[in-house]
């Protein structure tokens, strides 16, 4: 990229346009989202069914489809987010979620609290919650050794995932009647979403943005290494820790809803960091726009690519998620 | 004590790298810690950042062990340059200068009138004004280091630590940031300590100059009496001649040969 380029996108003026463009893209995904499907609508039908009860289209608009999708918009925001501030507490392109495990480590921890408490389903995200953090934080000690270095985080994060899994197996084969309405909830798929879900999401999903409102001057002190930080006046070791509460927060209210999604937190920060450049006071609205929309369209796709069925969105994040993986991991410039 | 270390002791598990080294730097003046390589120079520097945590003894400012400031006031007083710098690669230098200004941002605010004139002022006296809007990546080396040492002013410190600043440059950039990390500490009455390998570098910028060597200040005192032919024997093990740079007013250091039979 030229100098002149360079320039373009560090102007207050680029940086909001861009922004602008993700919020509306976010409104357009979510109507657009609504409309197709099995039953098609036209946009204005759907804007329709919003305000009017009466409306043909409003049973599957109310009920079905938009719980859905604003699920899947709100999975995507917790997941971006918490991927943008894990790269931020390991200084690692590479970190994100589904990358070091955390996600794995919520699911388990969220299993074993639908089968130690089937009754208290409001329980569920903050076992997931719990779960996230533990993980961060032994991904953490694990990997660290004067700065975080990358293989060790990938490493360590593979082996504990599938540590996780094969735990995670184990209560799935053993509790399985207990589990029987449950499996869909940690498997990675947003299909049978209701309001319910969305109503267990979003009080997480809102303290944990709001948090983010407070932390981009901090995060920008942080990317400059710990030494340099510590002497402008940071107290890297609490923030760090609790930027890590912050990411399991997010993490974990995601699995409870959607279960093992991967990518999401991993491509979003990078393609985010892109387009608006690493100033973290942009990133994060990047990240949580682009992370709707992104999430919301990919779960459409699943869901009317095939002639009967649906994939789940997890499938579909897959495809487009570990090509990209790779792709990243090719790069030289990863640490 | 205005500023220095208190007895301070620092060991990585069972090693011990540093016993009891008490240091008290003038103020006002530049002062330089040489070493042989592994002394611990560095890491004496890393406590007042408290990324190193000494076993005993503490730095010290304005007589007070620093541990007693909170560490934005500390911020606020005392600066300081690590060897190695990371920084995301697509920042400005204007950017990166203003996140000198941190130490005193209040919370939830944005940059104030007065830190901008701060960021001007930092940029001027360092020479960046034009390229305030380049990116990091595309500087050379001794522009980085100006934009660095841009940050640390921005902070308006009244001491400034630097960890071998020159280490990575050719010896332009080598000159260049030392004549400006000279009259930065002129004009802005900044007491001035750093870390150097280069011994005539060091004898022509310091007013004083600590050795460390086996754990311990082995030595101190003005370039004339640690720039000379014993001292480096007994630090360094090499034979030397000392000749004198009349241009400069400071003594000039030839290494001869290693007395290998010494070193351990």
């Amino acid at each position: 990229m030229g100098e002149t380029a360079k320039k373009v996108k560090q102007s207050l003026g680029y940086r909001l346009t861009v922004i602008a463009v993700l919020a509306a893209l976010c409104v357009a995904s979510t109507l657009a989202c609504t409309a197709v499907g099995s039953v098609k609508y036209t946009v204005l039908q759907v804007v329709e069914a919003l305000f009017d009860s009466q409306a043909e289209a409003w049973m599957l608009v109310w009920n079905v489809r938009l719980p859905r999708i604003l699920c899947g918009g709100m999975v995507g925001v917790c997941l971006s987010l918490a991927g943008c501030i894990l790269q931020g507490v390991m200084r690692n392109h590479l970190a994100s979620p589904s990358t070091i495990g955390v996600t794995s480590g919520a699911s388990f921890v969220g299993y074993l609290t639908l089968v130690a408490f089937p009754q208290f389903r409001a329980l569920l995200p903050v076992g997931t919650i719990a779960g996230s953090f533990v993980t961060t934080m032994l991904i953490y000690l694990l990997a660290y050794e004067k700065g975080v270095s990358p293989v060790r985080m990938i490493l360590s994060g593979m082996a504990v995932s599938a540590m996780f899994s094969a735990f995670n197996d184990i209560i799935r084969s053993f509790f399985s009647e207990r589990l029987a309405d449950a499996t869909g909830h940690l498997v990675g798929s947003l299909n049978g979403t209701v309001w319910k879900d969305l109503a267990m999401i979003l009080p997480y999903m809102a303290v944990g943005v709001f948090v983010c409102f407070f932390l981009p001057a901090k995060m920008n002190i942080l990317m400059l290494g710990d030494e340099m930080a510590n002497s402008l006046g940071l107290r890297t070791e609490w923030f760090r820790l609790f930027l890590i509460a912050v990411a399991s927060l997010l993490a974990g209210a995601s699995v409870a809803v959607a279960g093992l999604i991967s990518f999401v937190g991993l491509i979003i920060p990078h393609i985010s960091r892109l387009i608006i450049g690493s100033d973290y006071h942009y990133l994060f609205p990047t990240s949580i726009l682009l992370g709707y929309s992104f999430v919301v369209i990919c779960d459409t796709i699943g869901r009317i690519v095939l002639p009967v069925g649906e994939l789940s969105v997890s499938i579909v994040l897959s495809f487009i998620g570990a090509p990209f993986f790779l792709y990243l991991l090719r790069k030289k410039n990863i640490a | 004590m205005y500023f220095g270390f208190d007895n301070i002791s620092i060991a990585y598990g069972k090693r011990q790298i540093l016993e009891n080294v008490t240091m008290d730097f003038e103020k006002g003046r530049i002062t330089t810690i040489i070493g042989p390589n592994g002394c611990g120079k560095s890491s004496l520097l890393k406590t007042v950042s408290r990324v190193v945590t000494p076993q005993a003894g503490s730095p010290v400012y304005e007589g007070k062990p620093i541990g007693q400031y909170t560490p934005r006031e500390l911020a606020q007083k005392i600066a300081y340059l690590p060897q190695v710098h990371v920084s995301p690669r697509d920042i400005t230098i204007r950017t990166l200068v203003s996140y000198g200004r941190y130490p005193y941002k209040r919370f939830g605010r944005g940059l104030t009138e007065e830190d901008r004139r701060m960021v001007d002022r930092a940029l001027e006296l360092t020479g960046l004004t034009e390229l305030e809007d380049r990116m990091l990546n595309n500087l050379s080396g001794g522009e980085k280091q100006r934009a660095w040492i841009a940050m640390t002013i921005c902070q308006q410190p009244e001491i400034l630590l630097l960890d071998e600043p020159i280490t990575y440059l050719d010896v332009g950039y080598q000159v260049e940031v030392l004549e400006l990390i000279r009259e930065l500490g002129e004009r802005l009455k900044i007491t001035i300590v750093m870390v150097l390998h280069d011994m005539n570098f060091t004898a022509r910028y310091s007013h004083r100059i600590y050795v460390l060597k086996d754990r311990r200040v082995c030595s101190y005192g003005p370039p004339e009496a640690i720039i000379a032919h014993d001292s480096m024997e007994h630090v360094f093990h090499i034979d030397s001649q000392i000749l004198r740079d009349n241009r400069n007013g400071c003594p000039f250091l030839i290494p001869e040969k290693l007395r290998a039979e010494q070193r351990t």
